[in-house]
């Protein structure tokens, strides 16, 4: 029998037409083929991350991941070793170290560690590294002191720049430090020094050393003799004081000071028992020449 | 005028785009079936300019990358009849072919065989400015040539130079160059329904394609059916189609004349179907198979069994003789022929010095036409096969895709027409502004 159905059009329908000539398109194919998945990983991608504590997760996720790492036993610090340093310092540094060991070394900050260890009066240089085996090493030059300071609040150790390490329980318990005094004496604890080599034979007398108006020195002996000296060319005045004194026993006689601040003109300050005295000896010896 | 010229170099300038894009479709709208191919140029040797006289002429080689055939629908006497139905076997077409391709394609060739094409031969003549002459002397000599009343709702379809004469020397191909006092030309026109045209290029638009060229189905034919020494010597070649035989005479590789007969094959296939009862499917099916223009005694005993599903038993078992089937074919091919007698007698065919007749199109496969024609037209007929073109499948080889394929070559190496040339500036005279920017373009 013939059948009923009527013969399908072969003809496209303007659509698929159009829909096959779009297919054709190279640029629309390209988009197809690159832009549409792209687009669509990314949507989705987006879409997954927008939510918040899905980012949380993933931020934790990640910290997570990075202390695993970091608190891996071959980045671990376990020790910290100080050389150079006396265990007093040493303690001290131990106690001002700010991480309980054993701590990662991403955690350890060395710039800021070096200076907070540097910060401490009695260090004057510090190295920091952490060596293999998880220890880490600080190289500590420490600070020696100079001589004593004493001051309104105390007598305090000073290093050759003058910095104040700690104060002095007992002046004997540093006999071979010198004695400084005035203010301003820290500044100048190198000339001070100077001096005291220079005056090695008065060691036996020195008391000290007293900073005057922050500009000079008074050399203080026994007997509260004092020797002034000038501002500039200090040594050369002491010098030239104990060259007097040894040749003419200047100092053993009955002087107060020697004032040595007009390099041209040294004075004598005598007390004033020996000035009566040696007035008393000239009108002697005038009235025997007048006699 | 001027709308046509303008029109024509806007679809010139279209088809240049396309061939510089590389890619093009061929679309022959028939009256049985729509031919599409589509055309990819590699740009080998394109444009060696030199040979022959045209901005365009120059071998342009191509590649048939798509085909595709189709039943055509609402095509009647290779005009467009029912243009939903048309636009839709263009649609199939395109697309199959598009598919074949791999390639989506914007621009295409359109051929169509009706529209009653009407020739025209043109002559002007202008005297020279100079003493050699320009293109300007030739684009000049084309505007003179006076124009015949062809009638309202006709369109120019080809306008082609076909001869150009120097003084007293005739017969020259390419005058540029030369030296002469005044230069006349012959040109070949061709004249078309400008409705039928307008309706072809509207299917065109409807199916999203833009139509980059036009051209007479006789015209295309004969370019590709004819061999270069038949082109040279004149021959007339008749493309047998469905709905119209299509005639082109050449001369000298020139057009001279075109004309059709609106007689095809598918009035064989009525007949058939009226003079054995059957249905135009199996008419057509009984036709290409059995088909014949000259009967033996043999054929009087083959029995053709006519089928058919009315149901009634004595119906559906009826068999003819081919003998009787031929009986029915052969009129109806004589009167054809006949009528291209006529019209190539009418166009002085006789008079050519060469008398060749190329058959060619689907209904010149029937058997025994070689011979018939042999009895109608003379002796020197033979049957034309188009030309072999790179890519083309097998299934589109047949003499039925004449005039696709010579779109194809017609596309690749265009004939001049006249709208190829510049215009002259004398017809640019009303428009002093654009006259004054010409000027500046031509001399910076």
């Amino acid at each position: 029998m013939r059948p009923v159905t009527p013969r399908t059009d072969p003809a496209p329908s303007r659509l698929r037409y159009r829909l096959q000539r779009l297919m054709l398109t190279p640029l629309f194919r390209g988009l197809l083929r690159v832009g549409l998945p792209f687009g669509l990983c990314f949507a989705i991608a987006a879409g997954y991350l927008s939510q918040p504590e899905r980012q949380e997760a993933m931020a934790l996720a990640l910290i997570d991941l990075r202390r695993q790492i970091e608190t891996r036993p071959e980045f671990m610090v376990d020790l910290l070793a100080v050389e150079g340093a006396s265990d007093p310092l040493a303690g001290e540094i131990r106690e001002i170290f700010p991480h309980a060991l054993p701590v990662s070394s991403f955690d350890l900050d060395l710039d800021r560690l070096r200076g907070m260890i540097e910060a401490l009066p009695a260090v004057r240089h510090a190295d920091l590294r952490i060596k293999q085996g998880g220890v880490l090493e600080a190289k500590v030059a420490e600070r020696q002191p100079a001589a004593l300071w004493r001051r309104a609040e105390g007598v305090a150790l000073v290093d050759r720049e003058g910095v104040v390490l700690d104060p002095a329980a007992r002046r004997t318990a540093h006999p071979d430090l010198p004695m400084l005094a005035g203010e301003g004496a820290d500044a100048a604890v190198a000339e001070a020094l100077r001096l005291r080599q220079a005056a090695a034979p008065l060691r036996a007398r020195l008391k000290g050393f007293v900073r005057v108006g922050e500009r000079r020195w008074d050399v203080v002996l026994d007997r509260g003799q004092r020797i002034l000296l000038p501002e500039r060319a200090a040594v050369r005045a002491l010098e030239r004081v104990i060259a007097l004194s040894q040749a003419q026993d200047m100092l053993a006689r009955d002087v107060v000071a020697i004032d040595m601040r007009l390099a041209d003109r040294p004075t004598v300050r005598m007390t004033p028992h020996a000035l009566k005295e040696w007035r008393r000896v000239r009108k002697i010896s005038l009235e025997a020449a007048d006699g | 005028m001027i709308e046509l010229y303008e029109s024509q170099r806007a679809m010139r300038n279209l088809r240049r785009t396309a061939i510089q894009r590389g890619v093009v479709a061929v679309l022959d709208v028939g009256t049985s079936k729509i031919a599409c191919l589509v055309l990819r140029f590699d740009g080998s040797d394109r444009l060696a300019e030199g040979e022959g006289i045209g901005a365009m002429a120059g071998q342009a080689g191509f590649r048939v990358i798509g085909a595709a055939t189709t039943r055509s629908r609402g095509v009647r006497f290779g005009e467009v009849e029912a243009m939903a139905e048309t636009e839709r076997a263009i649609r199939t077409a395109v697309q199959a072919a598009q598919k074949m391709a791999g390639l989506r394609v914007d621009h295409v060739i359109a051929c169509f065989s009706g529209a009653a094409p009407r020739s025209y031969g043109l002559t002007g003549q202008v005297d020279l400015e100079g003493h050699v002459v320009t293109e300007q002397d030739i684009g000049r000599v084309l505007s003179a040539c006076d124009l015949p009343d062809y009638g309202a709702g006709r369109e120019v379809l080809h306008a082609q130079p076909v001869n150009f004469a120097l003084d007293h020397r005739s017969g020259l191909s390419d005058p540029r160059g030369q030296m002469g006092q005044s230069l006349s030309t012959d040109m070949h026109m061709l004249t078309v329904d400008a409705a039928a045209v307008q309706n072809l290029a509207h299917c065109v638009k409807r199916c999203d394609l833009e139509l980059a060229g036009l051209a007479s189905s006789a015209y295309v034919s004969g370019v590709a059916a004819l061999v270069e020494d038949e082109q040279e010597l004149g021959a007339a070649c008749v493309d047998l189609g469905g709905g119209s035989a299509g005639i082109s005479i050449f001369v000298k590789k020139h057009m001279l004349y075109a004309d059709t007969v609106r007689i095809g094959g598918d009035h064989v296939t009525s007949d058939i179907s009226m003079g054995l009862q059957v249905p135009k499917a199996v008419a057509e099916r009984i036709k290409t198979f059995y088909g014949g223009l000259v009967a033996t005694g043999m054929d009087d005993r083959d029995m053709i069994e006519i089928g058919g599903d009315t149901g009634d038993w004595d119906h559906d078992r009826r068999k003819v003789s081919r003998a009787e089937l031929i009986g029915i074919m052969r009129p109806r091919v004589e009167e054809i022929l006949e009528e291209v007698r006529t019209r190539l007698d009418a166009a002085g065919f006789d008079h050519l010095p060469s008398q060749q007749i190329v058959l060619t199109g689907g209904g010149s496969q029937i058997p025994g036409l070689d011979a018939l024609a042999a009895r109608i037209l003379g002796q020197q007929v033979r049957l034309g096969r188009p030309m072999r073109v790179h890519g083309l499948p097998q299934a589109a080889t047949g003499p039925g895709f004449a005039s696709a394929v010579g779109m194809c070559l017609q596309a690749a190496n265009p004939q001049d027409e006249w709208w190829d040339f510049e215009i002259p500036v004398e017809r640019y005279a009303a428009r002093p502004l654009k006259r004054a920017l010409k000027w500046f373009k031509d001399n910076w």
